[in-house]
């Protein structure tokens, strides 16, 4: 390790514990605490990672947790960042971006193309339809970043929530400072910070001063022994979302925070200097050597250049100085240097500072890192003369010329800012409610200026909730800019990159602007600058005020593009949740199971589709529970329908005024068919209404559309404000079909009720016990036979069923592919499938259930209108010709009218009963009448013909589900 | 995640509650226009600025009127319907 300092007070690194890991296939030796590009640098290695559009040779850039120009494929982890990455013992690391490895990279040859890749190459090459293809399979091949192993184990991420009253984003000086002023103030506080280690630049930015370093510790001590304040590291917050909803992202799992006040302290990314060849190895932003240094106690470069633009630079420095890195000159951008006292610190240190200059170009060795730089005067306009050349040889260069602000989540949470002048950036000026700013992204810089700014942030967010008192306190002004307006240096020779990421150029913005892309959205989406994986975080600014000044135009009038999240990227295991669908079961669920139902989903229900027997096909089976219908009987489990009741003097009303038909009169003992429209008159929902009582209503609702009916209902009674009152029994009622000729004397077994037809005729409803237990009994007819609904307390469902088994051994359990052929073969429709957004009850032919004879109903004033126009389609029965013979059509398939669609089949099905294929289909009024036939068009484009008929197709009298069992079979 | 407001249960994730739409006037059935009625059953205002619009919290069945400024996200206040008007 070449290139390891001695101690450094306050390393990350565990010097006791060495790790070995392998890179690009050799191996290399770090600490515990390394992240992988200290480490590599450690070792002495330059050339880090590839770029992404030429194959450029990289090394360290930001080390802030954003350098995409070191990315690595670890296993089946793509695209890890190397400065975020904590080397592991026997870890194996391959360079994204290659071809053929980081060192022989065949793609390096497209730098040598670079002329013939112009800006805007995608919009430019893709404008051919022939030639798309071809390009996309190359531009795939070439520019993918990590590769994604298909054959990754699925893995649960644990997701966690947390509430705190103030969070903290940022454990930087301002950061630690606010957490510190609202835990005081009596606020919970939950302090992160992206990296392992809170401090953040108070603990790397010292200019070898070490009172600095003592200032940050101080508040890191006071912080981590506050009994209000948690500290979480590791942690990024990458995005905001309404109130205070904040998304923590960690190595592990994402953490919900639901905050009471957030204060944003994520400080500022430092910018690059823009000349030729500034992104060779060994080129890198001056706090990226101080975090190698004072993190991971590497040494940046033996000789090192500064380009600075402010006091920052002339504290990196004396901190390279002081950490044995010859500094042979300090290049200022400005023609005044500020900070005398740090200016006087330079001159002792034995440092050539050079104001009023610039970089014009690097220079690169044969191993294609920094071997030198050269080194012109400025002129006032700040074009560089470029005759007056100096040349100065060094292994590191060191930008310090300026900062943009981290801020994304000010971004996000809503914040409106504004360009500040005497920081030559953005910063708040209007913040939205509960969330404030403090430090470097509100536009303040000095160590001690951070600390109050932060501590005010701190008090302001306390204060909010409640605790103590805000204080009055203005933001303070930095007296001179740490960023300068233009650290930018054209070239004839370009490679003077703006986008790291994207390997953008200079030349590039001034082509796009000369095509036309002069807006900062176009610009971006034109070019792709900030598209890249760090989006734009050391390449937006630059971006800014190349078109500001391409466009004669202030920073402040270019504006910014949208800041979006996520702020970091974020595994997609972190996203993926689990699936958490509820599944509802009826109280006979394992009845069913063990008797072998084969389930289907029914809304959020689960109901068997029909039950399995051994050696028998589906169609048998269902065939075979049909027949055990119509031969004698059967039950069906309907627990799954929507049971509500209304109460109260207006109950009737109110169900007049919900539903089509009347029931003010209903006679006590009595049921009557409902169907609900919506406003329009569409038929939404459809069951059956019993009265048990004057008062006492009881009604069922479609099966999966229980939910949304009593949410309905209960928003109308919210604005009628009838004397009644709605419950919802859906779950509190078991309820089963006991149907077929031979129910009556199985439940005349089970009860004391007079079963008989005049005591309890077809559509009454009483109440009695069944088997000693509670039930509410109707006599329906849905599957158009002798049937009776029976609705007990669902406790009580296991045993009425069992009840009923041990009353008549040879039951015979039916699904619902038996029912739907069942009330098929009476012409019963359901809602949903023979319907749909636009059936009127005219068009399914439910004409008599509509009573416009009374005030109103949910639907009436449209349905007024509908009748008084011609019909649009009608619902009708149909059969397939006798002897038909082939794949039948199915449901959906279309009803063709001279080449035209004219509607459509709803319900198709084999009856037994019928001896023929029947069905229900939407057909052209004209068509609508008995014996007109029609066609049908199959999936496969057969036309099979259809003769209408009249409904039910089945006991068209309905003599089997009205009359006693004798008197039919009589 | 948004917080609402219940008016019988307090603030609740807004993933708790359901949302049905802008509270309008019900034209009078029998002397309004088809027209007009065509245009309530039908028509819907998208135009930004500050809304009541009806929400239930759906656990508990609470049916309320939430006055929000639709611009801004922002919920000025909730009450039960016929609370305040």
């Amino acid at each position: 390790m070449k290139d390891r300092l001695p101690h450094i007070p306050g390393e990350w690194i565990d010097r006791t514990r060495e790790v070995g890991f392998r890179f690009e296939g050799e191996a290399c030796r770090g600490y515990a605490g390394d992240c992988l590009s200290s480490a590599l640098w450690a070792q002495g290695r330059r050339v880090l990672g590839r770029s992404f559009k030429y194959h450029r040779r990289r090394g360290v850039l930001s080390l802030a947790n954003h350098d995409v120009n070191v990315m690595v494929q670890q296993g089946q982890r793509p695209n890890v960042r190397g400065d975020l990455e904590e080397v592991a013992d026997g870890a194996e690391y391959s360079v994204v971006n290659t071809s053929g490895g980081l060192a022989r990279d065949r793609a390096g040859v497209i730098g040598r193309l670079a002329p013939f890749l112009p800006v805007g190459f995608y919009y430019k090459v893709f404008g051919s339809r022939r030639l798309f293809p071809r390009w996309e399979r190359l531009i795939r091949r070439m520019s993918g970043l990590g590769r994604v192993d298909f054959a990754t184990p699925q893995l649960r991420t644990p997701k966690r929530y947390d509430f705190c009253d103030v969070l903290v984003v940022g454990g930087g000086p301002s950061g630690l400072a606010a957490a510190l002023a609202a835990a005081s103030a009596g606020a919970s506080v939950l302090l992160t910070d992206e990296t392992a280690r809170i401090g953040g630049s108070g603990l790397f930015q010292l200019g070898a001063d070490a009172a600095r370093r003592a200032v940050t510790r101080a508040l890191i001590d006071r912080v981590a022994t506050h009994p209000n304040i948690r500290v979480r590291v590791g942690s990024c917050a990458v995005g905001y979302y309404a109130d205070h909803w904040v998304p923590l992202v960690d190595a592990e799992k994402l953490t919900k925070v639901r905050a009471g006040a957030v204060v944003i302290a994520t400080g500022a990314f430092e910018q690059p200097a823009v000349f030729r060849n500034n992104d060779l190895p060994g080129v890198m932003l001056a706090s990226a050597a101080q975090r190698l240094i004072y993190r991971y106690a590497v040494r940046p470069a033996e000789r090192a250049v500064l380009l600075v633009a402010n006091d920052d630079g002339y504290r990196a420095a004396l901190d390279l100085a002081s950490n044995g890195v010859e500094v042979p000159a300090l290049v200022d951008l400005r023609s005044q240097p500020g900070d005398g006292a740090l200016l006087e610190a330079v001159r002792q240190a034995g440092i050539d500072s050079l104001t009023g200059c610039c970089i014009f170009e690097a220079h690169a060795n044969a191993q294609g890192t920094l071997s030198g730089v050269t080194v012109c005067p400025l002129n006032d306009d700040g074009t560089p003369r470029a005759h007056e050349q100096r040349y100065v040889a060094c292994d590191g260069l060191l930008m310090s010329v300026g900062w943009a602000p981290a801020a994304n989540l000010l971004y996000q949470a809503g914040t409106a800012m504004g360009w500040r002048d005497n920081v030559e950036q953005f910063a708040p000026d209007r913040l939205p409610p509960g969330v404030f700013a403090a430090g470097r992204v509100n536009g303040v810089y000095t160590l001690d200026a951070r600390i109050q700014d932060g501590r005010r942030a701190g008090q302001e967010a306390a204060a909010t909730l409640g605790f103590g008192q805000a204080p009055q306190q203005a933001v303070l002004a930095e007296r001179r800019s740490p960023t300068h307006p233009w650290p930018v240096v054209a070239h004839p020779a370009g490679k003077n990159f703006i986008d790291f990421d994207e390997d953008l150029q200079l030349k590039d913005y001034e082509t796009a602007v000369l095509e036309g892309f002069d807006n900062i959205e176009l610009l971006k989406r034109y070019t792709t600058n900030g598209m890249g994986p760090s989006q734009g975080k050391h390449s937006n600014m630059n971006a800014l005020r190349v078109l500001a000044r391409l466009t004669g135009r202030k920073p402040a009038e270019v504006g910014t593009t949208t800041a979006r999240p996520f702020f970091h990227p974020v595994p997609m295991s972190h996203l993926a949740g689990r699936g958490f669908a509820p599944e509802r079961r009826t109280p006979l669920y394992a009845r069913h199971q063990a008797l072998g139902a084969v389930w289907m989903p029914a809304g959020v229900w689960q109901r068997p589709e029909y039950y399995r027997r051994a050696g028998v096909d589906r169609a048998a089976c269902i065939a075979s529970e049909v027949a055990a219908v119509r031969r004698g009987l059967a039950i069906i489990d309907v627990g799954t329908l929507g049971k509500l009741e209304v109460r109260g003097p207006d109950a009737g009303e109110f169900l007049e005024r919900v539903y089509t038909m009347r029931y003010a009169k209903l006679a006590v003992g009595g049921t009557r068919y409902a169907m609900m429209c919506d406003e329009s008159g569409v038929v939404i929902d459809d069951g059956v209404v019993a009265r048990f009582a004057p008062d006492v209503f009881y009604f069922t609702t479609t099966t999966s559309g229980a939910a949304n009916v009593y949410r309905e209902l209960s928003r109308l009674n919210a604005i009628w404000k009838l004397d009644c009152a709605l419950v919802n029994l859906t779950g509190a009622y078991a309820a089963v079909n006991l149907a077929g000729a031979g129910c009556a004397e199985v439940l005349s077994r089970l009860t004391e009720l007079d079963l008989s037809a005049s005591a309890f005729p077809y559509l009454g409803a009483r109440e009695g016990s069944v088997a000693g237990i509670p039930a509410r009994l109707m006599r329906v007819g849905f599957v158009g036979e002798w049937s009776y609904e029976i609705h007990v307390p669902a406790v009580y469902g296991l045993a009425l069923w069992d009840a009923l088994f041990a009353a008549a051994p040879g039951l015979v359990p039916f699904g619902v592919e038996a029912q739907r052929l069942l009330r098929l073969e009476k012409g019963h429709v359901i809602v949903g499938q023979d319907t749909d957004g636009l059936s009127t009850p005219f068009d399914i032919g439910a004409d008599w259930a509509v009573k416009f004879d009374k005030p109103s109903f949910i639907g009436k004033r449209s349905l007024r209108l509908v009748a008084a126009r011609p019909p649009r389609q009608r619902l009708v029965g149909f059969k397939l010709v006798a002897g038909f013979q082939g794949a039948p059509p199915q449901e959906c398939n279309l009803v063709i009218e001279a080449g035209e669609i004219a509607g459509r089949v709803t319900s198709i099905a084999w009856s037994e009963a019928v001896g023929a294929w029947i069905g229900l289909a939407f057909v052209a009024p004209e068509r609508a009448t008995e014996g007109t036939s029609f066609v049908i068009r199959c999936s496969d484009r057969r036309e099979v013909h259809a003769t209408v008929v009249a409904r039910p197709f089945y006991d068209p009298a309905d003599l089997r589900q009205k009359a006693p069992s004798a008197e039919v079979s009589a | 995640m948004k917080i609402l407001t219940c008016p019988v249960n307090g603030p609740r994730p807004v993933s708790e509650f359901v949302y049905a739409g802008e509270l309008r006037e019900l034209p009078d059935e029998d002397s309004c226009s088809d027209a007009e009625w065509a245009d309530y059953v039908f028509n819907r205002s998208g135009a930004p600025g500050i809304k009541r619009e009806w929400w239930c919290h759906a656990p508990s069945n609470i049916w309320f009127i939430a006055e929000r400024d639709t611009a801004l996200d922002l919920v000025l206040r909730t009450y039960l319907y016929g609370e305040s008007t």
